[in-house]
């Protein structure tokens, strides 16, 4: 019974919470490194140096009234919000924070495609954001999202099939424990599958440069413009925490987890003085901040670049990778 | 016991949202509820110790044929009913027959099962002659995801690949259909 039962819900809990703190922090390191970037302070009211603006933001728009447009279809208008949310949270039951098993909710054999299918429902809630709202730019954004989701989808699954046949396991540990076995990250074994994950990454989580579903400037705000307080506030959540399951999967399949920089070299045996789930989160974090960076840093793709980019080059890279890999896999 | 309570729950769930699925009067609630009964059907694979089924259920059927049905039916004007464009005496006739052809073949692949569950309980059952035969260790943790893998590829190896060529087909065929000028 406890070890069933009381045990995972505790870590679930615990779990859930660090990752929706994470969510808040991640929103004010947003705001402060564009800031930065842009040479601006940035929120410095609230606290030292506006570290407590990570709470007020969750009070304000947990106080904000909650508006249902007129029009719009009741129930679904509010399924939608939830339907985005859940699944990225859910995600998080197979990531490993470290090798043994208090650090992991699940090591389950299908572990990298229970992400892949768990993150494929999100698109639900963008769609339906858009549809309930029975309003047309909302429409518009929502139909945008959904075809970028899609198209980006195939090429990001069908890279990380080229990393599975590298370890042969679609367990999650089980490739961290390949890569320590093989002494090397997989970023330098499969680098192109990196790129068009990371690139892919960027567009599944409706990030810039391929932000076209929130493009403010065409679509006043995206598929969340008739959504306000707690519910709009769903929809930031799971995008913020989307942003940490890729940074996961990337950092998982390409950077070792747990595991500190090259864990077969003795001279940098002193690197795991630090305990292995640092590590993992430090990672995260870094790959976080490269989101930030490259929001700050490049213009918006236009809507047809961004379908081409994805089906002409994305998925023709993907095939040959694969291909490359099976052939490689075979001879050696 | 614990099982038989899950079981019947699901049943009683999955048959539930079947009925709404039809009985829904806007398309797209109908469309949400057969997400959901989709989801309920992959549960119910996950207590048959078929995880990698039960993914690739959420993964095909939810999270991709499902959207597309979305997209057919929010595009799609739906203000005049569906029943409108259409011979309700033709629907009544071609329904019943569909019906009657589905019923026989649940209850042609049951007779099936439950005969050839007969002859393989001394054989050991499936993937008992795989190389991955007893790597399944925990409760969670089976490793039908390889025997599936071995079956397909040896056992099943030119209907799988028969099937993938028909994939192919079908989607060259949309093509065509809807690009009539290439």
């Amino acid at each position: 019974m406890l070890e069933t039962v009381v045990v995972p819900l505790l870590k679930i809990a615990v779990l859930l919470n660090a990752v929706l703190v994470a969510v808040t922090f991640l929103v004010l390191m947003e705001r402060k490194v564009i800031a930065w970037a842009q040479s601006r302070l940035g929120p410095m009211r609230v606290g030292p140096y506006g570290i407590l603006q990570a709470i007020a933001d969750p009070i304000k728009l947990i106080l904000k009234e909650d508006i249902t447009p007129a029009k719009a279809d009741k129930y679904v208008f509010t399924l939608a919000p939830i339907m985005s949310l859940v699944p990225a949270l859910v995600v998080f039951a197979v990531v490993p924070f470290g090798p043994d098993p208090l650090y992991y909710v699940s090591d389950i054999n299908v572990g990298l495609l229970f992400i892949i299918s768990v993150t494929s429902i999100g698109v639900y809630g963008i769609i339906l954001g858009g549809w309930a709202s029975n309003s047309k730019y909302p429409l518009l954004a929502s139909l945008r999202a959904s075809a970028q989701l899609i198209s980006y989808e195939i090429a990001v699954t069908m890279t990380l099939v080229s990393v599975i046949l590298t370890t042969g396991t679609l367990s999650l540990v089980g490739i961290v424990e390949a890569q320590r076995e093989g002494g090397l990250w997989f970023a330098f074994v499969q680098p192109v599958a990196l790129m068009l994950v990371f690139i892919g990454g960027l567009a599944e989580t409706n990030r810039a440069p391929f932000d076209l579903p929130e493009a403010e400037t065409e679509l006043t705000g995206g598929f969340h413009t008739e959504y306000s307080g707690m519910r709009f506030s769903l929809f930031f959540l799971a995008e913020y925490a989307n942003m940490i399951v890729i940074s996961a999967i990337v950092v998982i399949m390409f950077f070792g987890g747990w595991l500190a920089p090259f864990p077969n070299v003795p001279a940098l045996a002193f690197l795991g003085f630090l305990p292995p789930w640092v590590w993992f989160i430090g990672k995260i974090f870094l790959f976080l901040y490269v989101f930030i960076w490259i929001r700050a840093t490049l213009p918006r793709y236009r809507y047809d670049q961004l379908m081409g980019l994805g089906w002409k080059v994305l998925i023709p890279i993907a095939i040959g990778n694969l291909v490359v890999t099976g052939i490689l896999k075979v001879a050696f | 016991m614990a099982e038989a309570i899950v079981f019947w729950t699901l049943a009683v769930l999955i048959l539930g949202l079947g009925v709404m699925v039809i009985s829904a009067r806007s398309a797209v609630h109908s469309v949400l509820f057969l997400v959901v009964n989709f989801l309920l059907v992959a549960v119910l694979y996950v207590t048959l110790n078929a995880e990698f089924v039960a993914v690739i259920q959420v993964l095909v059927y939810a999270g991709g044929i499902v959207v597309l049905y979305l997209f057919v039916v929010m595009l799609v004007n739906l203000k005049k009913a569906p029943e409108r464009y259409a011979d309700p005496r033709r629907i009544a006739w071609t329904g019943t027959l569909l019906a009657g052809a589905v019923l026989a073949e649940v209850i042609a692949i049951v007779y099936a099962s439950v005969s050839s569950d007969e002859a393989g309980a001394a054989g050991g059952g499936f993937g008992a002659d795989t190389p991955f035969a007893e790597c399944g260790a925990g409760p969670l943790v089976s490793c039908n995801t390889e025997q599936l893998g071995w079956v397909l590829y040896t056992s099943y190896l030119i209907p799988f690949e028969l099937a993938s060529m028909l994939l192919l087909v079908a989607m060259v065929g949309a093509i065509v259909l809807a690009k009539r000028h290439l």
